[in-house]
């Protein structure tokens, strides 16, 4: 059996940033185990720029993103092995992989990091009904064709969900010479950023129709032509409203879901929002040195803060493993008052001595709103926001002389607020 | 007189500007909340430009193709003819991040720059 | 050359009846439609081997059940498919359905079907806690079991294949010509030429019959729609659990899978189109809001995907397995739907009769009779997966990360006898992209290790033959 300080699991964006603050904290014996070829995770795919505004305060793509952290991993000489999938990890921190060199793996950890990543919602998971053809694909699956492996994946294209990666596929595959029909949307309003509504449809002339979806599929072998509806206020297709619209390829960007099939087995406790680990502001989970950070805690909309986030579960597991933890900690959970749909952390150790930063989503677009946190009755800030959406996330700080008055039984709340 | 309706991407407010125009002149900016709104209607009448990121073949790599991006953004309209150019281009491996693949496409002043190793 | 036999249909029967006669010095040709065995009803039904109660006494559909579920067990192991004797429960809601039910046991009792009892709501609740309020009783059936439909079909084909079957993909019989007591079959572009024709040609036994001017069957496609449910709600019930059967079927079913996962379905509608395997959002509403109220916790929530399949109704409600009364050397099997697949080895076992009497059946000393078991990394221990990667490294290198599937398992599908030529036959074989996925990740490496091993363009791959086309040409 191997033997790790910290064994990571996953080498995109949040396993290398945490491997890095890891070692930056002093844990000398580290290994990132990857699942692909290289390192980078699905920024490899992403090709667009867009990333690194807030860490680097420069435009990169995905891969020029990765390849900072590649770098410093190499500079450090972070051990890291690629094409080897971890298959278990067990309560005591045994991590199990595999691959084709080493052949079975058995790692015991002292510390182990979770950066799996997330997956994306296929269609079995929306019952679109029709066909079984060819052609029907998630925006990812048809990026890494296009990006990667050079192929283009269709020519006639709808696009069902106006998430990031789909209004990304729009510009991509029409500047690949593809002919996008159009992007549906079930939702009354998009949920990508408006830079890529502008640059990826309003630039290329394609149709975003809000409140749609796509409720058949037609074609025997590939893909023919999909029927969409419109959808009345509670997501059901409205009746007269069916239109046929022919394409070869309906690309899905309906969402994306935390791969924690390894989490569920050790027995971490899971968030049902989230779908990802209960963590604690170090984002340690419920099971004393394992951590959780990236998509696979929850789904992020900046690879930004996906870093920032790795950070904390890198130096977490670095105390974790140093011995430098508060000792005998108090959790105080973070509740979701009006608006808000989860939180990361989720609990708080009040005996933490610096500030705490919440992040958390809203359920639904609110204009001209305040954010309000309240600790043990008390009102500690209310910030005011022109505009809060689903689609990006926010923050909230919870000072460290407030943690330092509160008790075991006190609650903290993050809550939205008319004005 | 002409009105054009835009969506400001300067932030992700996404504040819905109505711009006039006498002919090329920009008479009124309306529907912004902040300075760079008004900068952003007033740079996307006169030259809007547009970041352009795609792949370059690429012989003898791990993958066929090989990530690029124009060092600064080309003009919006001309996004589809540099396309053009950049497909009819093969390059061989090794390629490195930064490689210049195509110096100054089209005139515009921008430069084809990988953007991955391959 | 001139076969012996050719066996048109490589769906479970077709297969399990070439398996049969692949252990005779015969020469035999399986000519399927499509690019791969079990594409039809094989390939989408409920994976259920009944006990044999539903069948009127003294049809072809009671006996082959009966001798079916007999024999299955064995052939089960002898081509290493997933099987498993579960046990059925059908439910009553209602005290008239209880009637139903006493009706049931008492035909099952004439079919000769052993370890049957009727349950009270409190007994059936002791051994499936998760039932719905409604259910006031229930049919046990102790003999019911559950096998994996496409996995036995792929490997009987295998089998077959390893016996000198010759398979032919993409042969859709579009003639058939007699003279000189010689058939000849025509496709499109080939020509076969056999002494003996046997029709297991599923939802166009009709059509094909009806080439040699055998007008006596007429075959209308049921369809059925299903939803398969992840592993996290496998454990649900461990029964198969029907409802009170209709004159249109058997009724929706809440069934564990032998991979683990939760099945319901299927919806029952006559449609004119054998062709049309689509799902209608009618009928998976139907399926959805039905198996609630057999399994209450079996919510298309749950779902990774749908999927139809035609059952082959004929007319006169029974299987038909004989020679054609227009020509003696054409036997037809066909009208198979439910229970086709528990009757499948038992079919089989009844043509190989109907042959015997028909033409020397002369043992092969080398026949094989059993199919060696695929090396299968999720189920393997780890010192079985140490050292088979020490071996094939292929085996170290996971590709279907929901379910676990290395590339040397891929290799082996499309290497085997009867190999994967598609992207679904690979699922088929190794459930490669069958995960919460539904091949998300794994989809562009399979096709990859596909064009690979087979020697084509990634673009020159289908998801499942014909025109069901991938990807198109280089984006430069």
């Amino acid at each position: 059996m191997l033997k790790f300080d910290l064994v990571v699991v996953g080498g995109g964006p949040a396993g290398m940033a945490a491997a890095l603050r890891a070692r930056d904290c002093g844990i000398k014996d580290i290994i990132i185990l990857e699942r692909a070829e290289t390192l980078g995770g699905i920024l490899e795919q992403c090709i667009h720029t867009g990333f690194g505004l807030h860490y680097f305060g420069e435009e990169l793509s995905g891969p020029e993103y990765a390849a900072r952290f590649i770098e410093l991993v190499e500079e450090q000489k972070i051990e890291y092995k690629t094409d080897t999938m971890v298959t278990d990890i067990s309560e005591d921190k045994i991590v199990t992989a595999v691959n084709k060199e080493d052949g079975l793996l058995k790692i015991q950890a002292k510390a182990v990091i979770l950066a799996m990543g997330c997956r994306e919602r296929p269609r079995g998971a929306l019952s679109i009904a029709g066909t079984r053809g060819s052609g029907i694909m998630t925006a990812g699956t048809a990026q890494k064709y296009v990006n990667m492996d050079g192929y283009m994946p269709g020519k006639k294209i709808v696009i069902l969900g106006s998430g990031d990666i789909g209004l990304i596929m729009a510009r991509r595959m029409t500047l690949e010479g593809a002919e996008v029909k159009m992007v549906c949307e079930l939702m009354p309003y998009s949920g990508g950023l408006t830079r890529n509504i502008v640059q990826c449809l309003d630039d290329f002339g394609i149709p975003l129709y809000l409140s749609t979806t796509v409720i058949a599929t037609h074609g025997t072998t590939r893909l023919e032509g999909v029927t969409i509806a419109q959808v009345d206020d509670k997501l059901q297709p409205i009746p007269g409203t069916e239109k046929y619209v022919e394409c070869d390829t309906l690309m899905l960007s309906v969402g994306l879901i935390p791969e924690n099939e390894l989490t569920k087995n050790i027995g971490i406790s899971m968030d049902r929002i989230t779908n990802g680990a209960v963590v604690n502001e170090m984002r340690q989970t419920d099971h004393e040195g394992i951590f959780a950070c990236g998509n696979v805690l929850h789904v992020h909309d900046l690879v930004d803060y996906v870093t920032i986030e790795a950070q904390t579960a890198g130096e977490g597991a670095a105390k974790y493993i140093l011995g430098q933890q508060v000792k005998d900690p108090v959790y105080v959970n973070v509740t979701t008052g009006n608006g808000v749909r989860y939180t990361v952390p989720q609990m708080v150790n009040i005996k933490s001595k610096d500030d705490i930063k919440i992040y958390f989503r809203v359920g639904q677009i609110y204009k001209n709103s305040k954010v309000v946190l309240t600790c043990a009755g008390k009102v500690v800030s209310a910030k005011k926001k022109v505009k809060l959406a689903p689609g990006e996330m926010e923050n909230v700080i919870i000072p460290d002389e407030i943690l330092a008055t509160l008790k075991e039984t006190d609650e903290i709340k993050v809550e939205v607020a008319e004005v | 007189m002409t009105e054009r309706n835009m969506t400001c991407v300067a932030c992700p407010l996404g504040c819905q500007l109505t711009v006039t125009l006498d002919g090329d002149e920009i008479i009124s900016v309306v529907g912004n909340t902040c300075k760079r709104g008004d900068a952003y209607a007033r740079s996307e009448i006169s030259c809007p430009t547009r970041s352009l990121t795609t792949t370059v073949k690429c012989e003898g790599g791990l993958h066929p193709v090989v990530p690029v991006k124009s060092s600064v953004p080309v003009p919006k309209d001309k996004l589809l003819e540099c396309m053009k150019v950049i497909n009819s281009v093969t390059v061989k491996a090794p390629v490195f991040v930064g490689q210049v693949i195509i110096h100054n496409i089209l005139g515009t002043d921008a430069h084809i720059v990988a953007t991955n190793n391959n | 050359m001139i076969y012996d036999i050719v066996v048109i249909g490589a769906g479970v029967t077709g297969c399990m009846i070439a398996r049969a006669l692949s252990k005779y010095k015969l020469n035999i040709a399986l000519l399927e439609r499509t690019n791969d065995v079990a594409m039809g009803a094989s390939k989408a039904n409920s994976g259920i081997v009944h006990a044999g109660f539903d069948a009127k006494p003294g049809t072809l559909k009671a006996k082959m059940n009966l001798r079916g579920n007999e024999l299955m067990e064995d052939v089960c192991r002898e081509l290493n498919v997933p099987y498993k004797r579960n046990g059925s429960l059908v439910l009553a809601f209602a005290e008239e359905e209880m009637a139903t039910l006493h009706e049931l046991y008492d035909r099952g009792i004439s079919n000769g079907v052993a370890g049957m009892s009727v349950l009270n709501r409190e007994e059936l609740l002791t051994v499936e806690p998760n039932i719905g309020d409604d259910a006031v009783g229930a049919l046990r059936a102790e003999t019911a079991g559950i096998v994996c439909p496409y996995s036995l079909t792929i490997a009987a084909a295998e089998n077959a294949v390893a016996n000198g079957v010759e398979l032919f993909r993409n042969f859709e019989v579009r003639a058939i010509d007699f003279a000189n007591d010689i058939f000849t079959l025509s496709s499109a572009d080939r020509k076969i030429e056999t002494k003996y024709v046997i029709n297991a040609a599923g939802l166009f036994a009709d059509e094909i019959a009806a080439m040699i001017g055998d007008n006596s069957l007429h075959i209308t496609a049921r369809r059925g729609e299903y939803y398969i449910l992840d592993k996290s709600v496998g454990n649900l019930v461990t029964h198969t659990i029907f409802q009170c059967p209709s004159k249109m079927g058997k009724g929706i079913l809440v069934a564990p899978t032998t991979h683990g996962n939760l099945l319901i379905g299927p919806s029952a509608i006559d449609i004119d189109d054998k062709d049309d395997v689509s799902t209608t959002a009618e009928g998976l509403k139907e399926v959805s809001t039905l198996a609630l109220k057999s399994v209450p916790g079996a919510s298309t929530r749950f779902a990774i995907t749908s999927f139809s399949g035609n059952r082959a109704h004929e007319d006169k409600n029974d299987f038909t397995i004989e020679p054609s009364s227009v020509n003696g050397h054409f036997i037809n099997v066909a009208g198979i739907e439910s229970p086709g697949l528990t009757g499948s080895p038992a079919i089989a076992e009844y043509v190989e009769n109907i042959m015997r009497n028909l033409i020397a059946l002369q043992p092969k000393e080398n026949y094989i009779a059993t199919r060696e078991k695929p090396f299968r990394y999720h189920l393997a221990t780890d010192d079985e997966r140490r050292a088979v990667i020490t071996k094939n490294p292929s085996y170290g290198r996971i590709i279907c990360r929901c379910e676990s599937i290395t590339e040397g398992e891929i290799m082996d599908a499309i290497h085997a006898p009867a190999g994967a030529r598609d992207v679904d036959g690979v699922k088929r074989r190794t459930r490669a992209g069958m995960g919460r996925c539904q091949g998300g990740f794994c989809g562009s490496k399979v096709v990859e290790i596909l064009a690979r091993e087979l020697g084509i363009e990634e673009n020159a791959v289908t998801k499942f033959g014909a025109s069901s086309d991938i990807l198109y040409e280089r984006t430069k």
